[in-house]
């Protein structure tokens, strides 16, 4: 099928966009406000961010076919989305992500072996969802945007200033529960930013399987205030963040914001792209890569790119040795804590199965297995 | 004063909104209606908008908004209107509600309550008479509880509300109007109410939960006529399950007879079948039987008297029972 949108309905909300391809600064009206206090030395550590999230991308990869793995999500192509956003966030603002949201995590400090313990199979979630106000990432798709919604509501009933936060991606938006999402954040005018990655692709299905008309149209129907930004611009996500949880803390209600980028990866590293989209369309992609885009800009404002760009690289080299030194070394859980936490009071049954399958074990012992 | 069971949810859902800030109650027309059974009648107006909430029409965004509110540190308690509609949630019940407590390694309490009205018997259409316990029985993670006297949908749903995990509760919906005097005392914190046996007995086991242990005491009296005694246990919890419970009569009686009105195949008379013939196999004189609703969606309500299990098909099942028990006997003299 095409992968074009059909014009069935006007395209209402443009594309907002801070760095062009060529990393020229275009003049927005209403975002250029949002990143005028960023110094040269952000914009560092935006690179620095970015630099070595794709490196903790690719180690993740490169763990996976090792073997250290049993599965990874590449988020390449949405560093900007993932680092943009989630810096113009507040700490206390509560962040309910899917699973390839690792730069979003990484970001509030948590630590990359305990992501990928996630992806090795060593534990259902890699960190603590009240220390880092992250929740838990989610697998099923889109059922984390009702949580943000009722998070947010909760803000709204107890009169808090932070915000939640919903990321989910194209593929997510034909999903029930984030239609849902939206009617209840809508609703009760809470404070929730639903925040797309429009990677393109959910798997192998094109974004115009799911939505014939631009993401962001359908969600102001909702009534949710609504920005379309380029995704791989970090400039201009930064600053529709921005604007969209100034929005919200003012007791404005929802917002959306479609970050349009791509998946230049596969789905997972189960996947195998080249059976559904072509060469010549990552290619098309490449030439707006967020990392190349936010280098160009740098060059153009006459910064010492090379020695941020080392610093970038140094920080890069020692997060990926200190990543495969921990995976490999990750113990495996113990089989008792198979058994942990299935519910948070005592709980007879869970005991005795508990009980019974550590005695049936137990029985081995010595046998040499 | 006796209280009907709609009057014991309403005062329980009232205490627990009084007692703690964090409790807050979700549903569709729970609010100014006072939900469609008035179970919530006068909340809103004494509690306010934001602790009683009107929800729009989508059972997934309130179970999905209360996991959300749960983050939060509030203590949902969200109605779903009819047992039929419960499905459109069932992914935020089974594949989150259940399982963020151990995806997150305890980090995350989800003390959200799921109040059904369930069952049939009330001549209502398609998808207002379903009993659809089983499939959260089944759901590790999930506590199941189904009270069926006035004086347990009072305690046993402050016990949910006041329950760290999240708890699916059943209530007996024909059989709201039932009438008793009730203690409204706090009741302690207890996230597994045992099974109770509500009248003791020597020859069989009957079990039940919800609107059939109203049957259960029906048929142990009309047992008594004819010189049978049973003993009546009332579950209360599907999960946890109290096998115990029913092992200890079990093992006195050596009959059992389980009765429910979901539908047969893998529901929660199975399990207390297969658990008791595990536990008790040199107890038992008899094969356990359940009597159910039949293995069909739950048929129209002219049709009903026919799915229910009545007092008949339940003496039947005893009888069945205590002829094999009787023959053996007489066998042996």
């Amino acid at each position: 099928m095409s992968t074009k949108h059909v014009d069935v309905a006007a395209e209402n909300i443009p594309t907002q966009q801070l760095l062009n391809v060529a990393g020229e600064r275009v003049p927005d009206s209403e975002l250029d406000h949002y990143v005028a206090k960023l110094t040269e030395s952000d914009l560092a550590d935006f690179l620095r961010d970015m630099v070595v999230l794709r490196r903790m991308d690719t180690e993740a990869t490169a763990l996976q076919r090792q073997g250290q793995l049993g599965l990874w999500a590449p988020l390449l192509g949405q560093e900007a989305a993932q680092i943009g956003s989630v810096r113009a966030t507040r700490d206390t603002d509560f962040i309910f992500p899917s699973y390839r949201e690792h730069g979003v995590a990484w970001a509030r400090g948590v630590k990359a072996e305990d992501l990928l313990s996630v992806w090795r199979g060593a534990q259902a979630s890699g960190w603590d969802p009240h220390e880092v106000n992250i929740a838990c990432q989610q697998i099923v798709i889109g059922s984390q945007a009702l949580h943000a919604a009722g998070y947010g509501m909760g803000i709204k009933f107890d009169g808090g200033d932070e915000t939640a936060i919903a990321y989910f991606g194209d593929g997510a938006t034909s999903q029930g529960d984030v239609n849902e999402a939206m009617v209840f954040a809508a609703s009760y005018q809470a404070p929730v930013l639903f925040f797309c990655q429009n990677n393109q692709w959910a798997i192998s299905e094109p974004v115009a399987l799911q939505s014939r008309t631009q993401i962001a149209d359908r969600a102001h129907g909702f009534g949710l205030k609504t920005w379309r930004v380029d995704g791989n611009d970090i400039l201009a996500v930064y600053a529709a963040t921005q604007a969209a949880l100034a929005h919200c803390r003012n007791g404005l209600g929802p917002t959306f914001i479609e970050a349009v980028t791509y998946r230049m990866g596969s789905h997972t590293t189960a996947d195998d792209p080249k059976r559904y989209r072509k060469d010549s369309e990552l290619e098309k992609w490449r030439a707006k890569d967020p990392i190349d885009r936010l280098v160009k800009y740098l060059h153009v404002i006459g910064a010492d790119v090379q020695s941020y760009e080392q610093r970038a690289q140094n920080a890069a080299d020692e997060l990926a040795a200190q990543l495969r030194a921990a995976i490999t070394a990750m113990p495996d859980p113990t089989v008792e804590q198979m058994f942990d936490n299935v519910y948070a009071e005592a709980h007879e049954p869970s005991r005795r199965a508990r009980d019974e399958y550590m005695n049936y074990l137990a029985g081995f012992e010595g046998d040499g297995r | 004063m006796a209280t009907t069971m709609l009057k014991a949810l309403n005062q329980s859902l009232h205490d627990a909104l009084s007692d703690d800030e964090k409790v807050i109650l979700l549903g569709e027309d729970i609010g100014t209606l006072g939900g469609v059974f008035r179970v919530t009648d006068g909340l809103k107006s004494e509690f306010g908008e934001h602790r009683v909430v009107d929800t729009p029409l989508a059972e997934s965004g309130i179970v999905g908004s209360a996991i959300g509110l749960a983050y939060r540190g509030y203590r949902p308690v969200v109605e779903i209107q009819f047992d039929g509609f419960t499905y459109p949630a069932f992914d935020q019940l089974v594949s989150q509600l259940a399982k963020l407590h151990y995806r997150s390694r305890g980090r995350v309490k989800m003390p959200v309550t799921v109040r059904i009205p369930y069952g049939g018997g009330i001549g209502s259409p398609e998808h207002h008479s379903e009993s659809p316990e089983a499939y959260f029985a089944h759901t590790a993670g999930l506590r199941v509880f189904a009270p069926s006297s006035v004086q347990d949908a009072y305690t046993m749903l402050r016990q949910a509300i006041d329950c760290d995990d999240p708890v699916i509760f059943f209530e007996p919906k024909r059989r709201y109007h039932e009438k008793a005097d009730i203690d409204l005392s706090t009741p302690a914190k207890d996230g597994s109410p045992k099974a109770k046996v509500v009248r003791e007995g020597e020859d069989v086991t009957i079990v039940g939960y919800g609107p059939t242990t109203y049957t259960l005491l029906e048929a142990a009296l009309a047992a008594e006529d004819e010189g049978v005694s049973l003993e009546v246990i009332d579950l209360r919890t599907l999960d946890p399950l109290d096998i115990d419970t029913v092992a200890n009569s079990v093992k006195h009686t050596g009959k059992l007879v389980v009765v429910h009105e979901a539908s047969r195949t893998s529901g929660v008379g199975a399990e207390i079948c297969a658990q008791i013939t595990e536990t008790c196999f040199d107890y038992l004189e008899h094969a356990p039987l359940r009597v159910t609703g039949f293995d069909i969606p739950y048929p129209p309500s002219r049709l009903e008297s026919h799915h229910l299990p009545d007092l008949d098909r339940v003496m039947h099942a005893v009888d069945t029972v205590m002829r094999h028990h009787e023959a053996t006997e007489g066998a042996a003299k």
